[in-house]
């Protein structure tokens, strides 16, 4: 409680001094706000520019137009949109649930060995991804993978290269993550709160409806964002698992981009990675308000 | 130009310091050689190149048409450092590199190309034209006529099987349908990128009735497969074979027989063979890059591959060499290599440019409904 009586001296304090520093302050960012500009703002001017130009190869002169912005929005580039986002959007949705519940078991369970153990499990898990899963789970859980044989899940119906088998791949990563993500709000939920709550004669159903899920909503959602966005931009994996029989953006942005097969696909690619930006910032806007809110209250 | 630009910007923050232009003195002349003849033959050429002392290649795997000692064989016999760039990049990649490090010194010297890229690079202007000497033995058909590109080595769409899991192996693609290889028939990555995969469609399209200008019937063949569930997307590559993930896989000739001689201790019996109804053949271009920083390297190089001894190292590795008509007429062929390839029958016949673009963009339009 000291904490937040000290809180209003501290920012009245800071108020006042931000005036006088403020030149100052802006100056100290400046490396920060120049290595953003080169090596984010540089990639996506080029890509902007490439999206909507083209070059013709004859003569070297470059016109404006829609087109490659137009191709990209139209048959199987659609339609690889399309999957990318109802690939993403499912499993986000499944392992924002799981992850939850992993965590909060965490949470109650009040074990140190458990939540060291599960907390670094999850660091590991979540950055495993790319080739080195895709194999793992094609030994596994492939055609002649070790379960799929003992358990005979062929004869089950279980086939690793669908949507479904994609799916289950990217939870492999997504829950850790998702774990790694809400444990520390989780930890933020204060004991009080729920006392109080029961003082007042809730129920534990009353206490999350109310004061629960409203105080980690925008976690929640925050959470879900980062891991829309983590499925959104694999490609490796999926590229190894499935090539182009489950449709997805990253995959086709690659063939256009570097293959064997289609020539002067590469501002079709650039057309498809504005579009992956353009549904990324999309759902960072409705993110970013209220990640403000939750701070308010996770401190 | 801004994204040329920033691209370039870019690139050169990993560039290593920029030196003289490579070649000293002649080194104006190397860069604009149409022939030996040009440098004052070939002790001349690779006199140049010797003192070059290095050649950049990129996007050639040392497991993929005997590629690892062709490399060796060069830099043993002239003493020249070849400096190997990304082995698994694609023919994009290649292009992308020659436009990027236009002028620099790690811009790739020589590549090898899929067709319709050389042909699209030759008309940006990326390639200089350059004769070997063994010119006017490649065919007609399968060369530039400026010299710009020309077909290097090729194969045959074949079906490999792994003899220990399928106890009869398919010898077609009609066969490719029969329920007993149920989730066991892959191709090499996805047809809108890889070479070897689009080249599976073709072959399956002439099988099916189909013809170089009409290659949906093979798009319709792999959606059948597809819905029999014989055919899994998984990209079979030389882990796959080995572990038995692929049991049945779609590829070049060359890199199927590959894997058959790679795996044979490992306890894998892989069988080759090119399927009787659906005969394609495809064969990669060669072309230097018009700003080599290595020029006379690259020319010495392209006389390499093209002499009686790099075209029999590509023969050792199962690619069929564009010279090897020519050297079985004059029994320079290594026979023992020969007698080695798959049994092919009848003679390959290549699709024409404008045939190609549109087998492809009916491709990309129409792969993803058809296994999906």
């Amino acid at each position: 409680m000291s904490s937040a009586s000290s809180t209003p001296t501290e920012e009245t304090a800071g108020g006042h001094r931000r005036r006088r520093r403020g030149p100052r302050t802006w100056l100290a960012a400046l490396p920060l706000i120049a290595f953003t500009g080169l090596c984010f703002g540089l990639p996506l001017g080029a890509l902007l520019y490439g999206a909507v130009t083209r070059t013709d190869p004859g003569t070297g002169a470059t016109t404006l137009t829609g087109e490659h912005l137009g191709r990209s929005l139209q048959g199987p580039y659609l339609g690889s949109l399309v999957g990318s986002v109802q690939l993403s959007a499912l499993t986000a949705l499944i392992a924002t649930v799981l992850g939850v519940l992993i965590a909060q078991a965490v949470v109650t369970s009040r074990s140190q060995a458990l939540r060291n153990a599960v907390l670094t499990a999850s660091g590991v898990l979540a950055n495993f991804g790319g080739v080195p899963l895709a194999f793992a789970f094609i030994a596994t859980l492939g055609i002649s993978g070790v379960v799929t044989q003992l358990a005979d899940l062929g004869g089950l119906g279980w086939n690793l290269y669908s949507f479904t088998g994609l799916a289950v791949v990217y939870l492999y990563f997504l829950i850790p993550l998702m774990v790694l993500v809400i444990l520390p709000a989780l930890d933020g939920l204060r004991p009080q709160w729920r006392e109080a709550a029961q003082n007042a004669g809730a129920s534990g159903l009353r206490y999350w409806r109310h004061v629960g899920i409203p105080v980690l909503a925008p976690s929640l959602l925050g959470g879900f964002v980062l891991l829309f966005g983590s499925a959104f931009a694999a490609h490796a994996t999926a590229a190894a698992l499935v090539g182009g029989s489950v449709p997805l953006v990253t995959l086709k942005i690659a063939d256009a981009l570097s293959g064997n097969v289609l020539v002067g696909q590469e501002n079709v690619a650039l057309a498809l990675g504005l579009d992956m930006i353009l549904i990324a910032g999309l759902v960072m806007a409705v993110y970013l308000p209220l990640q403000r809110r939750s701070a308010r209250w996770l401190r | 130009m801004l994204g040329a630009a920033a691209l370039t910007t870019l690139t050169a923050c990993g560039a290593a310091p920029e030196g003289e232009a490579a070649a000293k003195g002649d080194g104006a002349k190397a860069a604009t050689a149409a022939s030996a003849k040009d440098f004052g033959g070939m002790d001349a050429l690779v006199k140049a190149a010797k003192e070059e002392g290095a050649l950049h290649v990129i996007a050639l795997p040392p497991d993929w048409a005997n590629y690892g000692e062709l490399i060796k064989t060069f830099e043993t016999t002239y003493g020249i450092k070849i400096e190997s760039e990304n082995p698994d990049a694609a023919s994009a990649d290649e292009i992308a590199a020659v436009k990027s490090r236009k002028g620099q010194k790690r811009a790739p010297d020589v590549l090898d190309l899929g067709i319709a890229f050389a042909r699209s690079g030759a008309e940006e202007g990326l390639f200089a034209p350059y004769k070997v000497e063994a010119w006017d033995k490649i065919p007609a058909a399968q060369k530039d006529e400026a010299g710009r590109w020309y077909n290097d080595y090729g194969g045959y769409v074949s079906i490999g099987c792994d003899a220990k899991r399928i106890p009869n192996c398919p010898k077609t693609f009609a066969d490719l349908l029969k329920p007993e290889y149920k989730g066991k028939v892959a191709l090499n990555g996805n047809p809108t990128k890889s070479g070897s995969a689009f080249g599976g469609v073709y072959a399956a399209a002439l099988a099916d009735k189909g013809s170089f200008a009409d290659i949906q019937p093979g798009i319709d063949f792999f959606g059948t497969l597809k819905k029999s569930g014989n055919f899994i997307p998984v990209e079979s590559t030389p882990a796959t074979v080995e572990k038995g993930e692929t049991p049945i896989s779609i590829d070049w000739d060359y890199l199927n027989a590959g894997y058959a001689d790679q795996f044979k201790d490992k306890g894998v019996d892989w069988q080759v063979a090119v399927p009787t109804d659906g005969v394609y053949a495809q064969f990669y271009s060669q072309a230097v890059n018009k700003d080599a920083p290595h020029p006379a390297a690259a020319r010495l190089w392209m006389e390499f591959l093209y002499s009686a001894e790099g075209q029999n190292l590509w023969l050792k590795g199962y690619a069929r060499p564009v010279l090897l008509p020519a050297m079985t007429a004059d029994g320079t062929a290594d026979k023992t290599f020969v007698a080695k390839l798959p049994a092919v029958t009848g003679t390959p016949a290549f699709p024409a440019s404008a045939e190609l673009d549109k087998a492809k963009a009916t491709l990309a339009e129409k792969w993803d409904k058809a296994v999906s």
